[in-house]
């Protein structure tokens, strides 16, 4: 794993200094994608999935916020030790971002063309008319209709799922991408459409050969593209493991309550629709040093109060953290 | 989802005193306006002279002269109390102009927005009408027509500055008519009068009342435009407008005449202008979240 | 488009009778006697009898008003009492120097207050973004007229290096050809006299621009910065950054053409009160424009060059706003292609 990884995040801490004191974000988190693997990164909204992928392509906004401690290396070389040029030359090239609202995060006063033609000018002497050319091809690549005059058009002229396809073309706008960081990629979408984008999402992934992050709360999306699952809660990640693992043998009382809130999740179909997890995520403000789902846990032990559990190996590639984690699932009750 | 109490609750009133506390350039505007207030009540024990009487021996006196601190005019009456005197006047134009305005203002509005229908929109096209003119040429055409003085000045203000106040309250007005305390108060027959004035006024005026605090510093401005092209106040009176016009001539040779009567009117507008940009914060419910 | 246009002109129509209507019974029923006001106490009783029929006052009001009307309709704004010339003349003569003027102020205060509220939105709580919109504060705050003085007490008087009124130095008095002085110059270099009338043109329009165009600068820049506040916080600003965009292009192109949309508007609005604004900014300069004019027509109680002023200048201004939202139609495409 070590030759070919992509991205390695090690004891990552993000914190947002507001009114009523510091919210600490992101804590301690360690991740790691190889060359071409899809990482879902699942929680609910507010567990530190956005500030992750905002922290890996250095945006979020400082002040308010602060990247404590921790490294963040893609192929190799820290990012957080970057220089804001290094960055921007990064941003858009090596990897790319995706944003959940596709109406709000395109210009509405440009062309679709002239925005994906934008980011091939920021990154390589071309001229614009070549710039522009390129926009279509991506634009026929991401499957739109009529890419000439799609190319022409502005973002509000587009259906969510086509705004969404052209997001997709203007991540792709690079000679080589590395990375591409996907936040909350078909939320805004209708079903029919969320699984088109999924697909074409895992199409050119394999046909660039890049690394996926999937940043959802979805885990209907996350049985379809991920390869491997990394759960957050409050700011932790509370278990990592490959896709399978996680829908067959969840060992941390919180996967297994969000696999329950889904209704379209594999291993629940059968099962008593959304058993929603009770009571609230705590708040980030005044959260301790203990273990963040102890108040919503019905396994919580005393000791989940005092100290977050460290990490607890089941398998070669699976991780969780849990003083009291749920019984292994054998293979029969598997299958 | 925190609950927003009903506008007349007299909580809402002391919530946003304590907001406004924190607000720290509305309370330099609100410093500015009390000082200006001080001076404007005790002008007769504040200032040293009698802001009419000249004295020819001693006339252009730049500042800090003996017993002039800021100097006299070409007349050799003396600036600070003229200065003083004018701010009272100011003052009170300021206060009378705005007050005539809401009082039509007001009444359009409630009324407009209270009952709808045809006579909302026969008020609100006069009111776009009026909108049509831009506000200083309305102010000296209706000047103009009724005459220059300092009392017809502040009608033509108060006439030209009513518009904004009817739309802001008819808008807010309409927003509270569908109220459940005003369906409720209703349902009891509370008589229309008493609804408008009553029960609706009360929780509609916030936005009015910004409205009204950034139209005493516009007034005050306009007033003094007024004067300065002679249309105002008329001499002798200590008037900033006309005390800047009647100096003009001695731009070259006596620098203060011009400038301290400038800085007294910037001082005063500014004052209404940090108070009012701090209450609408506040108090807009469109800037709330 | 063209709907949406001729919809709005045929909207406009109840607004510029309302105008009229206004404008006439302003005059109408002012209180006292018209002619008495124009004429002063000693007129004789003949000389007013004359000045009532000349104005119709004699007639009864509502026919007073059709007539009125009628003469508007058809372009007849009446005949100034003080020179005997038609009022339509009148404006035309002194129009290009108030359009002038008021567009120079409009360029300046446009220039500036972009350039400020940008880098006060994009410095926000720095130093820069306070010391910009306190500026700002005092901007709406003066009284232009005094600011007039002041600057022609320092640039003009003290330091000797513009002048202090007027449009053009008499000694260059050359035959006007747009009557626009700076288009003329430019038109006259062309011919090959030399750039000094432009030079001379631009010099006396320095002062007067910044005393008219201050308080249209601290709007445009409170706008500006408010509006740029409110653009860089939105999705696509992070989408162009998370693409690799260069900072300076993400602000000055990608941000900045959506922040500007309601600062045009504004930019609009007050090019149109502007055109009013200059009755105090003309008087001070000696500004040959219909604002000293009007100022000039109140001053000797000429009544019906008073009335056709402001119905002009008021009409003027009506046009400019509907142009203003056609054209905010035009730059957006959202609602362009609605």
């Amino acid at each position: 794993m070590i030759s070919n990884e992509l991205l390695k995040i090690d004891a990552l801490c993000v914190s947002f200094n507001t009114q009523r004191g510091k919210v600490r974000a992101v804590r301690n988190l360690s991740l790691g994608i190889a060359e071409g693997e899809t990482l879902a990164l699942v929680g609910e909204s507010g567990c530190g999935k956005s500030v992750t992928a905002h922290a890996i392509t250095r945006l979020i906004p400082m002040p308010p916020g602060l990247i404590e401690s921790g490294s963040i290396h893609f192929r190799g070389s820290n990012l957080l030790s970057f220089s804001e040029k290094q960055m921007r030359a990064i941003r858009g090239s090596r990897i790319s971002m995706i944003f959940q609202e596709p109406m709000t995060s395109l210009n509405p006063v440009f062309t679709i063309g002239a925005q994906i033609a934008e980011v091939f000018l920021a990154h390589s002497k071309m001229s614009k008319q070549n710039a522009h050319t390129k926009a279509v091809e991506l634009l026929k690549l991401v499957k739109i209709p009529d890419p000439e005059k799609r190319a022409k058009s502005y973002p509000h002229q587009l259906s969510g799922g086509m705004r969404q396809r052209a997001m997709i073309a203007m991540a792709l706008a690079s000679p080589n991408p590395g990375l591409m960081i996907a936040d909350e990629p078909t939320t805004a979408l209708d079903v029919t459409i969320q699984a088109q984008v999924l697909r074409l999402l895992a199409e050119l992934k394999e046909r660039v050969g890049m690394g996926l992050l999937l940043i959802t709360h979805d885990m209907g999306v996350v049985a379809e593209t991920a390869d491997r699952v990394a759960v957050m809660y409050a700011g932790r990640k509370v278990e990592d493991a490959p896709v399978e693992e996680i829908f067959t043998n969840p060992r941390h009382p919180y996967t297994l309550g969000l696999l329950g809130c889904q209704p379209s999740a594999p291993a629940n179909r059968g099962a008593p629709r959304l058993t929603s997890i009770g009571g609230s995520v705590p708040d980030l403000l005044t959260l301790g040093e203990g273990c963040p789902f102890e108040n919503r846990c019905n396994r919580a032990l005393p000791v989940c109060r005092e100290n977050f559990p460290s990490a607890a190996a089941a398998g070669s590639a699976h991780t969780y953290y849990c003083h009291n984690p749920e019984a292994p699932q054998t293979e029969e009750r598997r299958s | 989802m925190d609950t927003k109490p009903i506008p007349a609750d007299p909580g809402f009133w002391a919530d946003s005193w304590h907001q406004l506390k924190r607000n720290r350039a509305a309370m330099a505007g609100l410093l500015i306006i009390a000082c200006f207030a001080l001076l404007a009540i005790f002008a007769p024990l504040l200032a040293p002279h009698n802001p009419l009487e000249q004295v020819i021996a001693a006339r252009m006196s730049p500042p800090l002269s003996s017993g002039h601190l800021l100097g006299t005019d070409d007349l050799g009456r003396d600036m600070l109390s003229r200065l003083i005197y004018g701010g009272r006047l100011s003052l009170i134009i300021g206060i009378i102009s705005v007050s005539i305005s809401l009082i039509l203002g007001i009444s359009l509005g409630i009324v407009a927005g209270y009952f709808g229908g045809w006579l909302d929109k026969v008020i609100m096209r006069v009111i776009d009408i009026m909108l049509a003119f831009p506000y200083i040429l309305l102010t000296i055409v209706i000047v103009a027509i009724l005459g220059p003085s300092l009392m017809n000045a502040m009608v033509a203000i108060g006439i030209s500055q009513m518009p904004r106040y009817a739309r802001v309250l008819r808008a807010s007005v309409m927003a509270e008519r569908e109220q459940d305390y005003v369906m409720a108060e209703r349902a009891l027959g509370t008589s229309n009068f008493e609804l408008m004035f009553r029960t609706i006024l009360p929780n509609a005026l916030a936005p009015t009342i910004v409205q009204a605090t950034l139209g005493v510093g516009e007034a005050i401005l306009s007033s003094a435009g007024l004067s300065f092209l002679g249309l105002g106040a008329q001499p002798p009176t200590p008037e900033w407008g006309l005390m800047i016009a009647s100096s003009k001539q001695f731009i070259t040779s006596a620098w203060w005449i011009v400038t301290l009567p400038g800085i007294a009117i910037l001082l005063a507008v500014l004052g209404f202008n940090l108070l009012g940009d701090g209450l609408r914060d506040i108090l807009d419910p469109r800037l709330r979240d | 488009m063209l709907k949406f246009v001729v919809k709005r002109l045929l909207l406009l129509l109840p607004t510029l009778l309302g105008v009229v209507t206004l404008v006439f019974f302003m005059i109408a029923l002012s209180p006292g006697d018209p002619a008495r006001v124009m004429l002063g106490e000693r007129a004789s009783a003949e000389q007013l009898k004359k000045l009532r029929a000349e104005l119709g006052l004699d007639k009864p009001l509502g026919q007073q008003y059709a007539l009125y009307l009628g003469r508007v309709l058809h372009g007849d704004l009446g005949k100034s009492i003080l020179t005997q010339q038609k009022i339509t003349e009148e404006l035309r003569q002194r129009l290009p120097a108030t359009i002038e003027l008021a567009f120079t102020a409009t360029i300046f205060a446009s220039i500036a207050g972009i350039v400020l509220g940008v880098a006060a939105a994009r410095k926000r709580n720095t130093w820069v973004d306070y010391s910009t919109m306190t500026g700002a504060l005092f901007g709406v705050s003066m009284p232009v007229f005094w600011l007039a003085l002041v600057l022609i007490m320092i640039f003009s008087v003290a330091l000797d290096w513009l002048p202090t009124g007027g449009r053009m130095d008499v000694r260059l008095y050359f035959t006007p050809i747009t009557n626009f002085f700076l288009l003329d110059g430019i038109i006259l270099l062309f011919k090959g006299e030399g750039g000094k009338i432009f030079f001379n043109a631009l010099k006396h329009l320095i002062l007067p621009s910044i005393a008219l165009g201050t308080i249209p600068l601290a709007i445009i820049a409170r706008t500006t910065r408010s509006s740029m506040l409110e653009v860089l916080k939105q999705d696509y600003v992070k989408t162009a950054r998370a693409a690799g965009v260069p900072e300076w292009k993400v602000v000055y192109h990608y941000a900045l053409k959506n922040a500007l949309l309601p600062v045009i508007t504004v930019i609009g609005i007050q090019f149109g009160l502007l055109l009013s604004g200059a009755i105090l900014t003309e008087t001070i300069f000696a500004w040959p424009g219909i604002g000293k004019w009007i100022y000039h027509s109140i001053s000797a109680r000429d009544f019906p060059a008073v009335q056709g002023g402001i119905l002009f200048i008021s009409v003027f201004f009506v046009l400019i706003n509907l142009a203003v939202d056609l054209l905010y139609s035009v730059i957006n495409p959202r609602i362009r292609l609605q």
